[in-house]
């Protein structure tokens, strides 16, 4: 009895030590593959878009087919909750076979995780076979997150875009804001029309770092960090802004929408007339999935929008490693890409350069019919680069200090 | 065998409690030394406190745990006396049970539904009678003040209290009372609160008690209806819980400690409201008036619970309605156009969720009812009911708020290296199913006529044949009944799920939830459809075996 114990206590102690020492090599991709097969791949990414949750099936079908990988969606509300998983373990000492194997991510999670040594890298993204195809040359936020450096510990996904969507059939075109000062002018002749998610939302937090980057005195300085002191100086711009707006704002700021869909809503409802979201297809995706009427259209500001690159990155104790880099290579090959950027699916913009691509892969692309109410990208106007991520945490902060409590 | 039956029982529910309490507790001083907190200290409660709108955020928990009670067990109060043995008060009845099965986010969600500025009954109304092209911007659903989340948990609460009160109602002489009453001249509500109410009350008191607990520290409802700026304390301890700065946790945790407080506060309250309503009972009845006029409050009494009804109802129509509709704008009564493409889109992506929901229901049900079962049959073999103590047991996960002790709990998983595993999930839900299958069936069980036994004893049956052979086939019945609750709240269970699966265990209903109070509709409805179907299911289910079983036994026939 005791000897079988003793057998199967080392037979344990051997495996587990077998498994650590035995490392993935993204260089050797045919045994990535191979290792990959069988895996279970637990990703965890905000799951509140139904399109997006669909995608996300689809390449799970997808990968069980061609790779033998399972991939499991956790579905998050907040990014940040990965990243609290992930501390968790490692404060608990759970340095390998850890609850996440990849995660949905950008901006300040990224900075985070990467300050504090969570992520597996670097360099495994330049590996993945399909990175060149990767626009590098043109798309600076694939390789700079957030004024980040991504030093390949995260693989790019989708590019995103502030736009702002109304309905023709209500709204005059001719009347539409084109920058954050009209938009204010706006809600005030058009009081309980507009609104933005609560932050920490996402997106929340976005429509204020646009406003911000509008407003500040010197928008270079959004490049860099600031501090608790020099903080309230230079984003009361922001603040006074909010302070004129909210009494305009739906429900006169007193509730907010939960998200970019709930604001979608709002607007098939008629309760909203301008709302906006971080993907210049959205509108087109929601009208071909019947969550919007057809007369929606698109606009952005002349002035230019925040625009950022989202991306996968896996944790440093993925159970799973080989598993989740076979998923983030299949997220960049061209079938992967241009079913995400078709507006029936997702609409979600492609982060490949057309120009790298083979021509039947090229013609994927060429053939989608980016729908009615998505602008073309000469109209999408400037990009504005977004804030170095302390802003968005004292932003979100000092929100919620000022406008998160009734009063 | 039976002998350890009680045991395990108390264990299931008290081992959780307890040991959840201690991991939420510990670390709400400062201790909690795989983060590093290895000194006690009265840090996390000065972070707390130094919240914003923290005050707010336990006074929208205080208030909407007392105010709730009150207003349910109101309307049940009045009900109960101004409308019971008349026909009206059976058809009502026969509506308003199933509700009890409809688990709280899906009745929250169909509320929402209802009453929202572009709901159906505004839509119902406009334009020809409001003028409105445009939903008016109202703030209702989620309003400050939490006044559609406890509207959100009265609908669920009064179908409740109402059945608690029916199975107390025939220990209480109430048409003798009532006869002696109006031959006294009073009025037929107030004949009933002074003589047969109290007594009622008395028995389903930890039952409002178990109320206020709830809604005092309830998360799906509070997440749905309540408001955000701030939100009520429980939602905002699970933020906290979920925070990336590791910090927060001993801050959670002292939140959670907080919530307890506020609990008991609610609780408190509440003794003293029982006070007051007896001193004032006591001094109309004193001062002699009959109270005859007493038409207006009968109907309101009916109105309101009809109204709770036809809230819920309506509220799963429109779901239903939703998870099949195309495009369906303001002010439309109904879709432009019906489509079930939301229903092939969700139905691959919802079989996971699904199966959770059902195994774990299943799993933790069975093993409940085994339980339970065994203890009342040790209960039988030694002549012994269990003491007062044995209900404060079962009525334990009840009363201790969720979010006090399922943290802990979750802190301690963690801690001790057991994940997110599906028999975790199902202890847990034992917790909570456990209590209920016990309350369920304790009565006809013991209510059970014992002289069959003592026929078959008399034939040299033993104890056992005549379990298996006599007692538990003729009480399948209330068996099934007592399953389908237990599944039913298996089913509803939102924060031990969302807290114990980590988002790698979900359910319909923590996906319902997560989905979202205001995004997409369609599959809203269809996560929120599928969530209150299930205990239906489970309830047919307890309703057609029985009736298939006893085809051929008249007298085993429902009357």
């Amino acid at each position: 009895m005791m000897k079988t114990l003793f057998t199967a206590f080392a037979a344990l102690i051997l495996s587990a030590s077998l498994a650590s020492a035995d490392e993935i090599d993204p260089g050797n991709w045919d045994s990535v593959v191979r290792k990959a097969s069988g895996q279970t791949v637990y990703w965890n990414a905000w799951g509140g878009s139904e399109s997006i949750n669909d995608y996300i099936g689809w390449v799970g079908e997808e990968l069980r087919e061609q790779f033998g990988v399972k991939l499991v969606h956790v579905k998050l509300d907040d990014t940040a909750n990965a990243v609290a998983a992930v501390l968790t373990e490692k404060a608990a000492g759970k340095h390998d076979n850890g609850a996440i194997d990849l995660i949905w991510i950008n901006g300040e999670n990224f900075a985070s995780m990467k300050r504090q040594g969570l992520l597996y890298g670097p360099g495994w993204v330049q590996k993945l076979p399909n990175w060149r195809y990767v626009d590098v040359e043109n798309r600076p936020t694939i390789t700079t997150d957030f004024t980040i450096p991504t030093d390949g510990m995260e693989s790019p996904w989708g590019m995103a875009k502030l736009v702002f969507f109304y309905d023709s059939a209500r709204t005059e075109a001719a009347d539409l804001p084109d920058s954050a000062d009209e938009l204010l002018q706006w809600a005030k002749r058009n009081p309980g029309r507009f609104s933005y998610p609560q932050p920490p939302d996402f997106i929340g937090s976005s429509f204020l770092k646009q406003v911000l980057s509008e407003r500040i005195d010197d928008p270079s300085r959004l490049l860099e960090p600031v501090d608790a002191k020099e903080f309230p100086a230079l984003a009361k711009p922001l603040f006074d802004y909010l302070d004129e707006l909210h009494p305009h704002l739906w429900r006169s700021a007193r509730a907010f929408p939960r998200d970019y869909p709930s604001m979608s809503q709002l607007l098939a409802d008629g309760e909203l007339e301008i709302t906006f979201a971080f993907n210049p297809a959205e509108a087109s995706s929601a009208i071909a999935n019947d969550l919007l009427p057809d007369t929606i259209r698109s606009f952005t500001f002349s002035g230019g929008t925040l625009s950022n690159t989202h991306f996968v990155a896996i944790p440093y104790n993925a159970a799973a490693k080989a598993g989740a880099l076979v998923t983030a290579n299949f997220l960049l090959s061209p079938e992967a890409q241009a079913r995400k950027q078709d507006p029936d699916v997702w609409g979600d913009p492609t982060v490949l350069a057309m120009e790298k691509l083979p021509d039947e892969d090229r013609a994927r692309f060429e053939a989608l019919d980016l729908g009615v109410a998505t602008l073309s990208p000469q109209e999408l106007g400037p990009a504005l680069p977004e804030p170095h991520p302390s802003w968005m945490a004292m932003i979100e902060k000092e929100w919620a200090a000022r406008y998160g409590v009734a009063n | 065998m039976l002998r350890l039956a009680p045991a395990i029982a108390i264990a299931v529910l008290a081992v959780p409690v307890f040991g959840g309490l201690a991991g939420t507790v510990l670390p709400a001083f400062g201790y909690l030394p795989a983060l590093g907190g290895d000194a006690f200290s009265l840090e996390p409660f000065r972070v707390v406190l130094g919240q914003p709108g923290l005050l707010r955020s336990c006074l929208i928990a205080l208030v909407a745990g007392v105010v709730t009670a009150a207003i349910s067990v109101l309307i049940v109060a009045l009900f109960v006396g101004g409308w019971s043995g008349t026909r009206t008060f059976r058809r009502m009845q026969s509506l308003v049970s199933p509700l009890l099965a409809v688990p709280h986010a899906a009745a929250a969600f169909g509320l929402a539904f209802m009453i929202a500025p572009s709901g159906f009954v505004a839509r119902l109304f406009s334009p020809w009678a409001t003028g409105w092209a445009r939903p008016p911007d109202w703030l209702i659903v989620n309003d400050p003040l939490g006044l559609t989340f406890m509207a959100g948990l009265v609908v669920k609460e009064v179908p409740f209290l109402l059945l608690m009160a029916l199975a107390a109602a025939p220990q209480v002489p109430m048409a003798a009372s009532a006869r002696l009453t109006s031959s006294l001249g009073y009025g037929r509500t107030a004949g009933f609160l002074f003589t047969s109410w109290p007594a009622i009350y008395r028995q389903i008191r930890l039952a409002v008690f178990a109320v206020i607990a709830f809604a005092s520290s309830a998360v799906d409802v509070a997440v749905i209806l309540g408001p955000t700026t701030p939100a009520a304390l429980p939602v905002r301890l699970v933020e906290w819980m979920n925070d990336p700065d590791l910090s927060s946790r001993f801050m959670a945790s002292a939140g959670a400690v907080l919530q307890l407080g506020v609990t008991l506060a609610a609780l408190v309250i509440w003794l003293l409201v029982e006070k007051l309503a007896a001193a004032v009972t006591m001094h109309l009845c004193g001062q002699g008036r009959r109270f005859r006029a007493d038409r207006i409050v009968r109907q309101v009494a009916l109105v309101l619970t009809a109204l709770t009804a036809l809230m819920v109802f309506g509220g799963m129509f429109v779901l239903a309605l939703w998870s099949v509709s195309g495009l369906w704008q303001f002010p439309h009564v109904l879709p432009d156009s019906l489509s079930l493409s939301g229903w092939m889109k969700v139905m691959p992506r919802i079989a996971g969720p699904l199966a959770t929901t059902v195994t774990v229901g299943l799993a933790a049900t069975v093993l409940s009812a085994l339980i339970v079962i065994a203890s009342l049959a040790r209960e039988r073999q030694t002549g012994r009911t269990g003491a007062n103590w044995t209900l404060f047991f079962l009525y334990l996960p009840l009363l201790v708020p969720q979010a006090g002790f399922v943290f802990g709990l979750k802190l301690f998983l963690t801690h001790g290296g057991v994940g997110a595993t599906w028999a975790a999930l199902v202890l847990v839900h034992m917790v909570f199913v456990l209590p209920y299958v016990f309350l369920s069936l304790s009565a006809p069980w013991r209510a059970f006529d014992t002289r069959y036994e003592a026929i078959a004893a008399g034939l040299g049956k033993s104890a056992w044949q005549t379990l298996f052979a006599i007692r538990l086939p003729m009480l399948s019945r209330a068996i099934l009944v007592a399953m389908a609750v237990g599944f039913a709240v298996s089913v509803g269970q939102y924060l031990p799920t969302l807290l114990i699966g980590a988002g790698r265990l979900v359910t319909v209903t923590t996906e319902a939830v997560a989905l979202g109070a205001g995004g997409n509709r369609r599959v809203i409805g269809i996560y929120a459809f599928v969530q209150m179907l299930l205990p239906f299911l489970g309830f047919a289910v307890a309703a057609l075996v029985p009736a298939l079983l006893f085809r051929d036994r008249r007298a085993m026939k429902v009357a």
